[in-house]
């Protein structure tokens, strides 16, 4: 009887195979299980309309992407929460880290929310993409490292939209009267707007701070009166916008309106007999690119009414995060953070020019637009009440353009 | 001058103010007064009517909307009446606190469910836009009619309380309904007939705020606790109570705007309230109600 015995190198190959086999199901299971990312945004209060479009676009770009075979040949679900207040998101925030493993979290509105998220997903190591909040601050003393941000800053609506009106002539030794929420977004904004009357020398006649939960402007609206200014600018947030549409129609002033932010869904809710004015907007369903269109096509087949702004960040953010995870090739922070700062992470926002991150800041440099209100009898329904200008700044112009003069400090990623 | 016809155009406009803040919280004072339910959904009736005007306006007109849109809330009311809170009268007060805060959850996401959570364009009617001039003094057009309705619903709804056989009935039942029942008078049907009041009285806020405000479902916890606000100082039991209380609140509301201190308007409302009930606690014209003692 011949003893075989096994040598050494018998003996490590068969325990690899052994190994392999009982590790099988775990790899697969890692390969083919999804990939999850968070989305947190506000869905009730004062932004919860607009977080409701954010939810529906970013339901949509899943939906397209897993169509098209997942990333890395993973299918992507969602976790969706409420993020209500800067509190709360930042408990479902660690949440969704700590318990789900989510790989990264999109959403947010409020510039508050959106810096416990962004402390939150530095700390614990994950991509925050900001979809929603304006802020400059988040982008200057603010900023993570982990946190990027595909909405606009202030600062590029300030640019935008004063442009608009140094052409109007409604600037140089004209009267202000400016209104501004009463949080981190109105207070950023309000800082980038005064700083913008003192360089090109406006008046500000009246600069009230509106408490986010103030529904009725008619106070306000009698003080507007007594000042006359030439210019009522408005750095609201929020239904706020609708509800001073509203009482500004009521009372038939006839003051020119415009301001440094601005909702679509917020002009749809005040109708076309209220909204009036032109405003800087990210984006918007008129705006005239194969890409934009067939979102809005697509959105509008799925969803009954067409997106508006929150709906085109998200989308895109979605977008974004998954091309990032395609083209590192997993889902780990630092690769991804590497990535986006990169000079290849070019993407197709569907805008005549592709977005990149500013390494500095992590702002997604884009094109935004000017909106101008149309007469009621001009209005072709009950979604077109505006006009969508070209892009801004112009083609010959560098995107850089718009987030000169930033108000929030400097960012170092400390 | 100017600062001085500004200051008295605020104070009397936070006077007006006061009327919407009425319409809620004369309900919200009823229901609790007679069933010792604190209603936590008033608000979510509040936005009822507000999305029925926003259905009707386009049958029947904004005029119509006016009347129909009231009354079918206040059918509304009387159904979770007769369902709802006539199985809390008898226990512990708790239990309709949570019945009240579920239904208004159930009602704002009913009402995002079925209309959307984006909020509904709705406008006023052409005649009711523009201003109205007294000397240097100028108001909207449309909150004078709003103010016009909110008195003359006021006005009717004193008259009911305190010149029929219904309103003795109804405020002998506040004071003590087993005399009441002693006398072979059922307080049943009054019970109803209040809460179909008080909530229609929502509706019929909804209604009239609807053309100002976002319609959008959470909008009535917007409004809810000024409300609840201006029953605290007024005190339970007491209709002009409820009535120099919301008129007191939109004065200090636009005494502070008329100072230049918009921000704090709503925290010296509620520095109000908390003084009130250091002092009163029952609030400045709350009645002894023995039950509730």
């Amino acid at each position: 009887m011949t003893e075989k015995c096994l040598n050494r190198r018998q003996l490590l190959a068969g325990s690899t195979v052994v190994l392999g086999t009982l590790a099988a199901p775990a790899i697969l299971r890692a390969q083919s299980s999804p990939i999850l990312l968070g989305h947190l945004t506000p869905r009730t209060g004062f932004l919860g309309p607009m977080g409701e479009y954010a939810v529906m676009a970013a339901e949509l770009a899943v939906e397209q992407i897993n169509a098209e075979g997942g990333v890395l040949g993973r299918q992507i679900e969602l976790i969706k929460e409420d993020s209500i207040n800067p509190q709360t998101a930042t408990s479902k925030a660690e949440r969704m880290i700590e318990r789900d493993q989510v790989a990264a979290i999109l959403g947010e509105i409020s510039s508050a929310s959106a810096q416990t998220i962004g402390q939150v997903t530095n700390r614990l190591d994950r991509i925050f993409i900001n979809t929603g909040a304006n802020s400059d601050f988040l982008r200057g003393e603010g900023c993570q490292r982990t946190m990027f941000h595909t909405e606009a800053q202030n600062v590029m609506y300030v640019n935008a939209e004063g442009q608009y009106f140094l052409e109007q002539g409604l600037v140089k030794g004209k009267k202000w009267y400016m209104l501004s929420a009463d949080y981190a977004f109105g207070h950023d904004l309000r800082k980038g707007a005064l700083a913008f009357t003192e360089r090109e020398g406006a008046e500000v006649v009246g600069d009230d701070l509106v408490p986010t939960d103030a529904a009725d402007f008619s106070s306000y609206l009698l003080s507007i009166r007594a000042a006359n200014p030439d210019l009522v600018v408005l750095n609201l947030a929020g239904t706020q916008q609708s509800s001073f549409f509203k009482q500004f129609g009521e009372f038939g002033f006839d003051y020119t309106l415009g301001g440094f932010d601005y909702n679509t869904i917020l002009a749809w809710a005040a109708g076309v007999d209220n909204f009036r004015g032109t405003w800087p907007c990210v984006w918007t369903h008129q705006v005239q690119t194969d890409g934009s269109q067939q979102f809005a096509t697509q959105f509008t087949e799925k969803y009954g009414k067409p997106p508006e702004n929150q709906a085109y960040s998200d989308f895109v953010a979605m977008k974004i995060i998954a091309k990032a995870i395609a083209e590192v090739g997993g889902t780990k922070t630092e690769d991804l953070v590497t990535y986006f700062e990169s000079e290849e992470a070019e993407f197709d926002i569907l805008k005549s020019r592709p977005g990149r991150f500013d390494p500095a800041t992590h702002q997604l440099l884009q094109e935004v637009y000017a909106v101008t209100a149309v007469k009621p009898s001009e209005a072709k329904n009950e979604w077109d009440i505006f006009t969508t200008s070209g892009p801004l700044p112009a083609a010959e112009k560098p995107l850089t353009e718009l987030t000169k003069g930033s108000v929030g400090g400097e960012c170092t990623f400390g | 001058m100017l600062t001085v016809m500004l200051f008295l155009s605020q104070l009397l406009n936070g006077l007006l103010d006061g009327f919407y803040y009425l319409l809620i919280a004369l309900g919200l004072s009823m229901i609790f007064s007679l069933g010792g339910i604190v209603n936590l959904a008033h608000g979510a009736f509040f936005a009822i009517g507000a999305y029925a005007a926003f259905v009707l306006t386009p049958y029947i007109g904004f005029f119509g909307a006016l009347i129909m849109g009231p009354l079918l809330v206040a059918a509304l009311g009387m159904l979770v009446e007769r369902g709802l809170f006539t199985r809390f009268y008898r226990i512990d007060p708790i239990y309709s606190l949570l019945l009240t805060f579920g239904l208004a959850m159930i009602i704002e996401q009913a009402l995002r469910w079925y209309f959307g959570a984006s909020p509904k364009a709705y406008s006023m009617p052409d005649i009711l836009r523009g201003q109205v001039f007294v000397a240097d003094f100028i108001y909207s057009r449309y909150r004078i009619f709003l103010i016009g309705v909110a008195v003359a619903a006021v006005g009717a709804l004193w008259l009911l309380l305190n010149r029929t056989a219904f309103g003795r009935i109804v405020r002998a039942g506040i004071q003590n309904p087993e005399i009441l029942g002693t006398l072979g008078i059922s307080l049943r049907p009054y019970l109803s007939a209040v809460a179909a009041i008080a909530i229609g009285l929502a509706g019929l806020a909804g209604v009239l705020l609807a053309p100002l405000y976002p319609v959008h479902p959470s909008m009535g916890a917007e409004v809810v606790t000024a409300a609840f606000v201006v029953v605290v100082i007024g005190g339970l039991g007491s209709f002009w109570g409820v009535v120099w209380s919301a008129l007191l609140v939109g004065v200090v509301k636009g005494t502070m705007i008329g100072l230049g201190l918009s921000s704090y308007s709503m925290l010296a409302i509620y520095l109000l309230m908390f003084v009130v009930l250091l002092l009163r606690p029952r609030g400045l014209m709350g009645e002894r109600i023995t039950r509730f003692e």
